[in-house]
Formats: structure tokens, C-alpha cells, sequence
């Protein structure tokens, strides 16, 4: 395929009314930074310093990944055009999956609600384009097992206005209202957990939320989603920030940014600067280390406080949200509008053109890597990043809200040689590795030897399956897999007990 | 789009780029240049002794891996290493027939009872030199002088001894060479015994007498080194052996001068360096956790001093090694890190 077609945006629709009108977003970045001002320079040669001198905050332990972010850091973000059919997953976020309330055969309108949320921490689906309903069932996902899913069949020619709901002003709005609007708006973690993000808004009794951390840190190699939504994007993310401390009734917000990503901590806190000098918002410069994005490395990092065995963020209140995922907050709110795109890196050694983009929920990978193109074989495709992504099994799966970029590598890349696995022979890397301090070697011995009660005694709930250890380890042992087996055999054998307790 | 044989695969999909095959031929490629010294220093004896105990070393190790169903344990590489270091701990002129005794207790006993790679308790070459210390005490503290003339053309005489047969006393193949005032009393016993202590310098360079590759304090220093830039050793290991035996040396030495070493001389004497930089590191037999390697470190240097100054056998490292090593698992055990979230430390469970 040609370089234009990926580059001419919505290259294959027709008429110019495709393009949704009352949306900023992939569009030519009005607030990226332009050359720096002498202020800029300067605050850019102390952040260099700084970083050089490695003063920034982190954790202990972790992993230094080669980043290869430079394929695709400097893109812009970009819409593709719309794939023929849609496949929107009932499950895309943690918790009970989506109610359909469509039928097949019905016509939807683009941003319309196509799937309500179901009571348990869930929240509703909106249709990305619009078309009609060919099916409801089941579709294959990256998780492995065939999941429930809307099937939509895009109108090519139609008019690809999103439908909006009542617009808003949030700073009117009470903390109850405003948590109501982000669990309509179907928004979630977009970092990569998808965890509903109303929940984390919502007090919880006993708890208040006092700070509120943005995690800019994108710590995976390849993607660079994150790093494009701060310098492309500042104004709706410093919006949504606001929303969130509105809602969550916090007193102050971090950015906690990367310091491979200088650029964007200069460009936000310019922003601030011009915008809110004095206002509860700061941007910190955080260590350039994997895994700096995980929830509890960032709390460590810029807070020095860790989350308790069995705790969450909030027990210290705290809540993490993604960059990514406040600028949508700030972008959707105000126009009453549901999350029905979201922008993703596609990148990788098979990639012909790398770069992030704009894609609509429900894009097959099949037709993205089409789009972008691919050189030579495909010999893996890993949603997320190659850290702690799925590999999909096929390329029909679709990009879901979770889902924050596509890595393809060549099938004879150096990472998928076939290495043999080796006795562990104690050389301490993955002790040294583990960002929660856990001993790896050990618990790799227990699990080998399938003593999983006696892993759990050596806190394997801890493990949250980052992959440093299997990553540094020489003797190439499949680590993170036998954890997450033990893990899974744990609660099961958990889950039994509770079961049989009950009757 | 070809997608056939698309891979699945567990994250995480990456890999760092250092398998275990590239930290065995990284340690075996850092014992080159000593090995080279000891020829050098030792000759053609050397050289043989050598290639005994890696030839026998390697067919020990695929013949057992053989009978224990796990075929392929040449591929890994360290049973070179393991041949190599014991070369390198024994007297130069050390029989050839008792060399491949030890090579073959090292691996049989010292790594193959235990299921091989990884799962050995102490390091194999010393528990080769150990047995052969025990079986053979006489020819393991016969000591031969270095740069002998015509050592590249004939090698030591007690190294072709037969088995069972007497070697014939070194004195005599010593008187032959013209030697003056050979004493045939390594620094370290010279230091012990009649309190001369050889110059530190001679030490450090590797001009003195002892088993064929730990005289060059300086070498193995450098090599060790590189290992330790090359992240195949844990530098954590050797910096505190060496400071454990500097600091447990240290209060005799300033008490009487005279009678007591110097922690330099501690130092660079005898097997101490070698045994800090490339067998307390040998990554499988010392603790995982990253305090216990340095309690193991201070253990073995502070053991090596005690054993030297207090004990029957004037070298102490290569017990202290065997100490530490056993002590190994219960180190890991106490030095468990605390975990991220924990409120007490894992210790006190």
C-alpha cells in the first residue's frame, strides 16, 4: 500500500462531511510545542541535566528495555480510515460485560448507545461509526476464548457525525453528576487495564481521595500513544484533571511524566503555567525505567508511600488514572458524547509506517496493519506493548479501550528465537529485577516443584505479572507464565473452598 | 496478509539478550588469560593439567547427563569452567592420574549428585580439590618454582607420575635446575612459619610460587573485572570477600606487625583472589538475595582470615568457600527482600 493513503485522513471515505465536526482530536495539534522559548530552553537543559545526573524519582528494582519509542514519538496523531465492519466486544472494561440494547438490523448513529452497563462495575458501549447491526455474537479477542460482541457493518458513505448527548459545562456539575456522566460516557483505564473509571471517582465509605495522580509514564517500549495525547492534547487533558478533582473532591493532582519524554513534561507545564500558574496541577519528571507505569511503582515513585498487601491507592488516597484516559474525560464531558475512539501506537520491526493513530473501538487488527502496512512476514502481533501485551491468535481481533497499541515483529526477530530453557541457575537478576521485591528464583522453584500454597505464602499475589523477571532472566525460564498459572490455580482452589464453606 | 504461523506467546515478549551459554563462555573467556599465565608461568605441567581435568571434567559431565536422561548438558558450557578452575587450584607439578581423580569426584559428586547445573549446593572444582586435599595431602602441598628453565620442553616430574608410585621428591628435580635457596614453601607458609613476608608487589604481579593459577593477583583482577562490567558476575560478591578480609585481618596486623600479615598480603597470597572473583561468585552455589551475597562475601573473607591465622593449613579460602556455600540457602533465606506493601520485614516471620 502507499504512504498517502495513510497519511490523507480518512483516505478512503467520500464526500467531506466525514470528517465529525466539534472534534479537535486528530487534527492538526493546535497547543504542540512550537520551538521552545528561552523559559522553555532552559527548563528543557535542567530536565536533560537532571535526567542525565539521574535526580528524577523512581522505584527500586526494574528493568532498563530498549525503547525503539524514537519510530514513532515524533508522529503525529492521525486518523485511519473506517474498517467495513466493527466487532465491539461486550467486555472491554474490568467487571460485569455490557447489556446489548440493539437488534440486528438496526441502524445506529456514530457516539449512539449500543450497549448499557450492567450493574457490577460496568459501563455502556457506544456505537464507534455509523451503520447497522449485523450480529450480536461471539467474536475472537486477544484473551484467547471467543467473547460476546456487537458486529456493526459501517456505512461508508454516511456521514460520520458523532451523535452528541446534552452538552455541559462539568464545572457546573455536582461530583454525583459528573461521575454519572464518565460511567455513561463508557469511559475506562485506558493505560491498559480498563478498569471502569467512575469507580475510582466514586468515595468510598471511610476513604477519601486527596491526591489524584496522572500517570504520563508509558513505560512499554514502542508505544508512544501517551507521549502524543501530552504534547497534542494538553488542553483536554488539563481539563479532564479538572474534572477528576472535581469529582474525586481531591486537593491536588501530579502528572507524573517520564523523563525520556521531556518534551512533553516542558509542553504541559508551559501549559500550566500560562493556564493556572497557582492551581492545584504540577508536573513531576519520574525515573525512565520499566515498569514506572504500573500504579504502585508511580505511587512509590512520586509519593514514597506504598500501596498495602491486599490494598488499593485508595487506602492512601490516591487515585491513578491514565493521561489518556483524562483527556477524554475532558474532551467527552463537556459534549455529552461517549468514547468510541481512541488513539493507539502501531509500530514494531513488520510496521512499514509506525506511527500513532486515532481508530475507532471495534477496529480489526487485520485492517490496521492493511492500512499502515507490513513488511515481510508477520510473526507476532502483540496488543499492548511487547512487556505485557497479548499476543492475538488472529488478526480479526478488534482494538478495544484497553488495548493502547499493536507491536508486530518479523517471524525470524531475535525475540522469537526459540532459546532453550535452562535450569535456574541463581544469578539473582530477577531478584534484583522485581520491582515488589518478591525472590522470583524461588517462586519459580516452588512452582516447578508445584507448591503453589507455599507460593502464596511467599506473597505471589503480589506479582502483578510486570515480566521483569522473565525478562532479565538468562536461563530463559518462563517465569511470569508460572506465576500466572499459580495464580490462577490459587484462586480456584480459593474460589472451591469459599464454595464449599457456604453450604 | 500472511499470518501463518503467527506466534502466541506469554508477555513478556521481550528478552535481555544474555543467556545463560553467553555468561558460561564469558566466564570461561575471562579464565583464558590466567590459564595462558600459568603455562607461561608453569609450562608444559600446566598445560597438562589443564587439559586433564577439563578433558575429564566434560567426559564426566556427558556421561553422567547421558545415564541421567538429560542429554545435551555440554551445550551450556559450564563444566569448562568448572575443569579450568581446578586446574587452576592445583599445584602445577600435581599428578596427572590424581587431577583427574578430583576432576571426576568435582562433577560426580560436586554437581551430578545434586541433578547438575543448578541444582549443586557448593562449587564442583572445589569439591574436587577437597577430596584430593584429604586423599593425596603430600602431593597437593608439593610446590615447584616458577619460570623453571626447559619448563616448555619437559614437564614437572611429578607429573607423569603413575598412580600409586611415589613422585620423585621435587628437591632433587629442583636441586638439577640449579635453583639457589629453593625452600619450596609457598608465601603464604613462609609468611606463617618463618614470618618472611614476600613483597606485596611480587604477590600482585604473580611471580611467586603456588598452584598453577592464583599467583597473579593482578590478572585475575583484571579479568574478574571484566566479568563483573559484563554482567556476568555479581561484583557484589567479590568486593565483599576481599573486605571481609582486609577488615578481619586488619586488627591482628596493627596489634603485632610482626606476626600477624598484612591485609595486603592477605590479600593478594595464595588462592584468596581467585576464589573472590571467580569461585565465591560462582553464580549457582552463592545466595540469590542481594544482601545475602554480600553477607556470604564478608563470611568467606572473614573464614579465609580466621582459617589462615588460627588454623592447621596455611590457605583457608577454599574451605571458607565450602562453608559459605553450604551456609548459602539459609542466607537466602534471612535476606528474603521485604516485599513491596509488607509493613514488617519478611525476617521476622
Amino acid at each position: 500500500m502507499k504512504a498517502n493513503q495513510i497519511s490523507a485522513p480518512w483516505g478512503l471515505m467520500s464526500g467531506s462531511t466525514a470528517r465529525p465536526q466539534g472534534d479537535r482530536q486528530g487534527m492538526r495539534p493546535k497547543d504542540a510545542p512550537q520551538t521552545p522559548s528561552h523559559e522553555g530552553l532552559f527548563a528543557h537543559l535542567d530536565l536533560a541535566f537532571k535526567r542525565w545526573l539521574g535526580w528524577h524519582k523512581t522505584f527500586a528494582h526494574g528493568v532498563y528495555p530498549v525503547e525503539h519509542k524514537e519510530l514513532t514519538a515524533g508522529k503525529p496523531i492521525r486518523r485511519l480510515p473506517f474498517a467495513d465492519e466493527l466487532i465491539i466486544p461486550l467486555q472491554q472494561h474490568k467487571g460485569a460485560p455490557a447489556v446489548p440494547i440493539v437488534k440486528v438490523g438496526q441502524e445506529v448513529m456514530r457516539g449512539e448507545p449500543i450497549a448499557r452497563a450492567n450493574e457490577v462495575m460496568s459501563v455502556p458501549l457506544h456505537a464507534p461509526a455509523t451503520g447497522v447491526i449485523r450480529a450480536i455474537g461471539l467474536a475472537p479477542t486477544a484473551d484467547g476464548p471467543k467473547a460476546p460482541a456487537i458486529f456493526l457493518k459501517v456505512y461508508q458513505a454516511a456521514s460520520q457525525d458523532a451523535l452528541l448527548g446534552k452538552r455541559c459545562d462539568p464545572e457546573q456539575l455536582s461530583p454525583e453528576e459528573i461521575i454519572q456522566a464518565v460511567q455513561e460516557a463508557g469511559l475506562v483505564g485506558l493505560g491498559g487495564a480498563a478498569f471502569p473509571s467512575y469507580v475510582k471517582l466514586r468515595p468510598q465509605a471511610g476513604r477519601s481521595i486527596h491526591t489524584l495522580l496522572v500517570n504520563g509514564c508509558e513505560c512499554e517500549p514502542y508505544l508512544t500513544c501517551d507521549h502524543r495525547i501530552m504534547l497534542e492534547q494538553a488542553e483536554s487533558l488539563i481539563r479532564g484533571i479538572r474534572i477528576a478533582l472535581k469529582a474525586a473532591g481531591a486537593r491536588r493532582a501530579i502528572i507524573g511524566v517520564e523523563d525520556n519524554k521531556l518534551d512533553a513534561i516542558a509542553h504541559l507545564r508551559a501549559h500550566l503555567r500560562q493556564t493556572d500558574p497557582d492551581g492545584p496541577i504540577s508536573v513531576a519528571a519520574v525515573q525512565a525505567k520499566y515498569p514506572q507505569g504500573a500504579e504502585k511503582m508511580l505511587i512509590k515513585a512520586l509519593l514514597d508511600q506504598e500501596v498495602p498487601i491486599g490494598g488499593i491507592p485508595a487506602d492512601l488516597g490516591v487515585a491513578v488514572f491514565n493521561v489518556g484516559t483524562l483527556a477524554q474525560m475532558g474532551e467527552l464531558l463537556p459534549k455529552g458524547q461517549g468514547l468510541i475512539e481512541r488513539v493507539i501506537t502501531v509500530s514494531g520491526p513488520a510496521v512499514k509506517h509506525p506511527g500513532n493513530f486515532l481508530v475507532p473501538i471495534g477496529t480489526p487488527v487485520r485492517f490496521l496493519l492493511e492500512r499502515i502496512g507490513i513488511t515481510g512476514d508477520l510473526g507476532e502481533v502483540i496488543l499492548g506493548g511487547p512487556m505485557m501485551g497479548m499476543a492475538v491468535a488472529s488478526l480479526d481481533v478488534p482494538i478495544t479501550k484497553g488495548v493502547s497499541g499493536v507491536v508486530a515483529l518479523h517471524p525470524e526477530d531475535p525475540a522469537l528465537a526459540a532459546r532453550p530453557v535452562y535450569p535456574c541457575i541463581h544469578c539473582g537478576e530477577c531478584v534484583r529485577a522485581c520491582p515488589v521485591s518478591l525472590n522470583p528464583s524461588l517462586l519459580g522453584e516452588l512452582a516447578m516443584a508445584r507448591q503453589y500454597q507455599a507460593m502464596a505464602e511467599q506473597y505471589l499475589e503480589q506479582c502483578f505479572e510486570c515480566g521483569c523477571c522473565a525478562f532479565v532472566c538468562p536461563a530463559n525460564i518462563p517465569l511470569t507464565q508460572y506465576f500466572r498459572i499459580a495464580k490462577s490455580i490459587n484462586r480456584d482452589a480459593e474460589r472451591r473452598r469459599a464454595g464449599k464453606g457456604s453450604h | 496478509m500472511a499470518n501463518r504461523g503467527i506466534a502466541i506467546r506469554t508477555s513478556p515478549h521481550l528478552n535481555r539478550v544474555l543467556t545463560v551459554e553467553q555468561i558460561m563462555r564469558g566466564v570461561i573467556l575471562a579464565l583464558l588469560p590466567i590459564a595462558g599465565w600459568s603455562v607461561w608461568q608453569f609450562g608444559l605441567s600446566a598445560l597438562l593439567l589443564l587439559v586433564t581435568t577439563t578433558a575429564v571434567s566434560v567426559l564426566t559431565e556427558w556421561a553422567l547427563a547421558r545415564a541421567a536422561g538429560k542429554g545435551n548438558s555440554l551445550r551450556d558450557g559450564s563444566v569448562i569452567i568448572t575443569g579450568i578452575l581446578l586446574a587452576l587450584t592445583l599445584p602445577p607439578g600435581f599428578p596427572l592420574w590424581m587431577a583427574a581423580v578430583a576432576a571426576f569426584i568435582g562433577v560426580a559428586l560436586g554437581k551430578w549428585l545434586f541433578g547438575g547445573l543448578g541444582y549443586n549446593v557448593m562449587n564442583p572444582a572445589l569439591i574436587g580439590r577437597a577430596f584430593v586435599q584429604a586423599a593425596f595431602p603430600t602431593a597437593i602441598t608439593t610446590w615447584t618454582p616458577p619460570f623453571a628453565p626447559g619448563r616448555f620442553v619437559e614437564p614437572i616430574p611429578s607429573t607423569l607420575t603413575p598412580p600409586f608410585m611415589q613422585p620423585i621428591p621435587v628437591d632433587q628435580w629442583v636441586a638439577g635446575l640449579g635453583f639457589d635457596g629453593w625452600s619450596g614453601a609457598t608465601p603464604l607458609a613462609l609468611q606463617r612459619f618463618q614470618h618472611v613476608e614476600t613483597p606485596v608487589w611480587d604477590l600482585f604481579a604473580g611471580t611467586v610460587t603456588g598452584s598453577a593459577g592464583e599467583t597473579s593477583a593482578l590478572l585475575i583482577l583484571l579479568c574478574g573485572l571484566w566479568l563483573a562490567w559484563q554482567r556476568m558476575l555479581d561484583w557484589r560478591i567479590p568486593v565483599s570477600v576481599m573486605a571481609g578480609a582486609i577488615l578481619s585481618a586488619l586488627p591482628f596486623w596493627l596489634i603485632d606487625p610482626t606476626l600477624y600479615p598484612s591485609p595486603w598480603f592477605v590479600l593478594c597470597a595464595g588462592g584468596l583472589m581467585l576464589g573472590a572473583w571467580f569461585m565465591a561468585s560462582d553464580m549457582v552455589a552463592s545466595p540469590v538475595t542481594t544482601w545475602g551475597v554480600v553477607i556470604y562475601g564478608l563470611l568467606i573473607g572473614i573464614l579465609t582470615v580466621i582459617i589462615r591465622l588460627f588454623g592447621g593449613l596455611v590457605e583457608g579460602v577454599m574451605y571458607a568457600i565450602l562453608l559459605a556455600n553450604a551456609l548459602g540457602p539459609l542466607i537466602s533465606d534471612w535476606t528474603q527482600p521485604r516485599v513491596y506493601g509488607a509493613k514488617q520485614s519478611r525476617q521476622g516471620r
